[in-house]
């Protein structure tokens, strides 16, 4: 049977590439059927397969088409306008239909109706294996993708990776580091602190000097819980296939939970939202003074609070025990193509160049924070002065937290479902002093374990 | 023998012909009608009902599943907080919002308000307003750092929370829901209140009756229809409550969940959890209930009309 499938492999590989200059539509199609054959004998024909792909892949770019590419990631403008620029042929259609959940929602709804679905989309990694497991991505291997091992640092990769597949290709990453106005920490004389009961101190200190001022705002959100809960070693999901557990009551998990509800029952922290005009207002004007999060913030600082230019800067995250240097991810997308696409040589072509060619670099300037080892470590990159940040070499600091990342994270097959109901449950313990943030996280935990459950996963907890 | 049979035949089938070509031509005249009626009302409704049947798994695809949803939806803790939400809202809100519009329709209908027509559009003017600009208005009036409230607090040093991120969050709702609907009722009552005749208020007069005996023993029998109608398209408005919180989400997101409606809670069961059954479940079983509550006012607001 094995021998039979390769040669068949083989055969429609040939075909195909005839009929791809043909017509764009008999190519998708076929282009489906040679996806199929290879996953069923990808642990055989990869090697010879990665010429061929690649020269399919060069057919594609010459014989030229459209794509629609749903991205909210701002630099990615600039890669279009060059790869139509290179490949005269192709047309790329750009489209942002939405932040994070708000594109996977419109995801959801073309999928669901089988029309509208774009050729490549952007999608985070927490939400990949979602995606991936409603077989909705495509699984870039057949295209070459394969032969990107080591291209990209360890974690992205490992949540594109799932297997022997490969559903996306890191675009950027978020490795945590603590953003801070040290205006505000030079005026108090207070330390930036370097562990988080240093940072309960200061956010004590900040707070009681000026009562509108806050260390940071917090109202209840998914992605940032799960990477502070990451950092303290907590490890609530564990995921093989369609196993599932679930238990926010590991030590980590606690250790996060514990300090953190002392934040918000000594009001601590703003409850403005993050990303709404009011917080970027908030860290243009010195009341929000510090931001834990990922290293894709300086572009956005610098886009969304032009005011607090040259007040900014980078230190590491604050760590659990003094003197260790641990961190985690927070957000970070790959861009993937859609198993729906009727030109994915094409689409592939584009994430390639965006993620893997030329566009990185323009991304890099763009300010973007990339995912490949390469950029990560060159000197270009590192000894980068930032202007925003008052001239401090900002990459140095990140590029060392994304060495740092704590390994063996997990994400949800249904990460996207269980971050939408994270306010309904967990977040209630930043509104309602009689539940505590262990008790939302439990009830979050109930009601992902239940929604699991109702999807056919073996979900305990 | 054949002669007769033919002249019979021809005697039968004659008035058969000419009695399916009648029916025929009544189905043409109905035929467009019964069409679109059947493609855009009962369609939707037997696929909602059909689809409430089955489940749609990640793993493992969709199965029929008969009443199952049914029987999970009674049992919801969720759907109901939702609907008592809504129920709570319908007792309280609809009332004061149908009193102030029937107040306002009984002052610019006594002839003794001075810019009538200024008023009448000026309260009406809110329903013109689209709801998701509305509740946005609101939503930022109510704000305290930069709203109407934040100045209140500020100009008297007081410290009101802000509505829609507080315990108050409902009222917040009901409030802006009254400011878009009073118009709209107002102008179901003024219109109902027009066609009263004049010489009945004459005749009143002359009898002796003030005006709050005019509106008592003649105005609101009158209108009592108006009631009855205004009062159904409320409930159903009620029970449907969505784009308000929908929109406030953005601003509160803790204080309002994501099944704080029934109509919510189908919308975040479809599209961010995927479960099309039974959000379709639970639109049918709103429906229902949407019904029932509509016909037992019915029921009770005409039985004193006969």
């Amino acid at each position: 049977m094995k021998p039979n499938n390769e040669v068949k492999g083989t055969t429609m590989n040939i075909t195909r590439r005839r009929t791809i200059v043909r017509t764009a539509a008999l190519a998708g199609a076929l282009s489906l059927a040679l996806a199929a054959c290879s996953s069923s004998d990808d642990s055989g024909a990869e090697a010879p397969s990665s010429e061929d792909a690649a020269a399919d892949i060069q057919a594609a770019l010459d014989e030229g088409g459209e794509i629609t590419v749903w991205a909210w990631e701002p630099t990615l403008t600039q890669v279009v306008e060059d790869f139509e620029a290179e490949y005269p042929n192709v047309t790329v259609n750009l489209a942002n239909v939405g932040t994070s959940q708000d594109q996977y929602t419109s995801l959801q709804n073309a999928l669901a109706a089988g029309d509208g679905v774009p050729d490549v989309a952007q999608i985070e990694y927490y939400a990949i294996p979602q995606f991936a497991i409603g077989e909705s991505l495509a699984d870039l291997t057949p295209y070459g993708a394969a032969d990107l091992d080591g291209t990209f640092t360890p974690g992205p990769w490992s949540t594109v990776k799932q297997g022997d597949a490969i559903y996306g290709l890191p675009m950027d990453s978020g490795p945590m580091a603590m953003f801070y106005n040290a205006e505000i920490f030079d005026g108090l004389g207070i330390d930036v602190p370097t562990t988080w009961d240093e940072y309960y101190e200061a956010a004590k200190a900040i707070h009681e000097a000026d009562p509108n001022v806050y260390i940071t705002s917090d109202n209840g959100d998914a992605g940032q819980t799960l990477s502070m809960t990451w950092q303290a070693g907590g490890r609530p999901y564990t995921v093989d296939g369609t196993d599932v557990s679930i238990d926010f009551s590991d030590e980590g998990t606690t250790k996060y939970a514990t300090q953190w509800q002392k934040m918000i029952d000594e009001g601590l922290l703003s409850d403005i939202g993050g990303w709404s005009d009011e917080w970027f207002q908030g860290l243009g004007n010195g009341t929000l003074a510090t931001l834990v999060t990922g290293a894709w913030m300086p572009a956005n600082l610098e886009s969304g609070a032009p005011d607090g230019e040259g007040k900014w800067r980078v230190a590491p995250m604050p760590q659990w025990e003094d003197g260790e240097s641990v961190t985690s991810e927070n957000g970070g997308s790959s861009i993937a193509v859609m198993e729906a696409s009727e030109n994915k040589e094409l689409a592939y072509a584009f994430i390639d160049y965006a993620n893997v060619g030329d566009g990185i670099q323009t991304r890099i300037d763009g300010g973007a924070f990339p995912a490949t080892t390469a950029e990560l470590n060159s000197d270009e990159f590192l000894n980068k002065e930032f202007p925003y940040f008052g001239g401090q070499k900002v990459n140095e600091v990140l590029s060392q937290s994304a060495a740092d990342v704590a390994e063996g994270w997990q994400f949800l097959p249904y990460q996207v479902y269980a971050n939408s109901v994270f306010k309904d449950t967990a977040g209630q313990a930043y509104i309602n002093s009689s539940t505590s943030l262990a008790d939302g996280l439990q009830s979050w935990q109930d009601t992902s374990v239940k929604y699991g459950n109702d999807q056919g996963f073996s979900v305990d907890q | 023998m054949t002669m007769a049979s033919v002249s019979t035949g021809r005697g039968s089938v004659a008035p058969a012909v000419r009695r399916s070509r009648r029916r025929w031509t009544g189905w043409q005249f109905v035929g467009p009608f019964m069409v679109i009626f059947t493609l855009v009302f009962l369609a939707p409704i037997a696929y909602s009902i059909y689809i409430s049947l089955f489940r749609t798994q990640l793993i493992g695809g969709t199965s029929f599943v008969g009443f199952d949803n049914y029987v999970t939806a009674f049992q919801d803790p969720q759907f109901w907080s939702g609907v008592s939400r809504v129920a709570l809202l319908l007792l309280v809100q609809v009332p004061i919002m149908l009193g102030i519009a029937l107040l306002v329709a009984l002052a610019i209908d006594s002839g003794r308000l001075y810019g009538k027509s200024f008023f009448r559009i000026s309260i009406f003017m809110p329903y013109a307003v689209p709801a998701v600009v509305a509740a946005l208005m609101w939503g930022f009036m109510y704000g305290t750092r930069f709203g109407l409230i934040g100045n209140i607090n500020d100009a008297f040093g007081t410290s009101i929370p802000d509505p829609i991120s507080s315990g108050f969050v409902l009222a917040a709702i009901g409030n802006i829901v009254t400011w878009e609907f009073v118009g709209y009722n107002m102008l179901i009552f003024f219109a109902a209140l027009r066609t009263v005749p004049h010489s009945l208020y004459e005749a009143a007069e002359i009898d002796g009756a003030g005006q709050w005996r005019i509106i008592s023993a003649i105005k609101l029998p009158a209108i009592r229809g108006a009631l009855v109608i205004a009062t159904i398209f409320s409930i159903i408005g009620s029970f449907q409550l969505f784009n308000e919180p929908s929109i406030l989400q953005s601003l509160s997101p803790n204080y309002i969940t994501t099944y704080f409606t029934p109509n919510l809670y189908a919308y975040s069961l479809s599209f961010s959890g995927q479960q099309y059954n039974y959000a379709a479940t639970i639109a049918i079983i709103m429906g229902v209930l949407t019904m029932l509550v509509a016909y037992v006012v019915q029921l009770r607001g005409m039985r004193k009309e006969v």
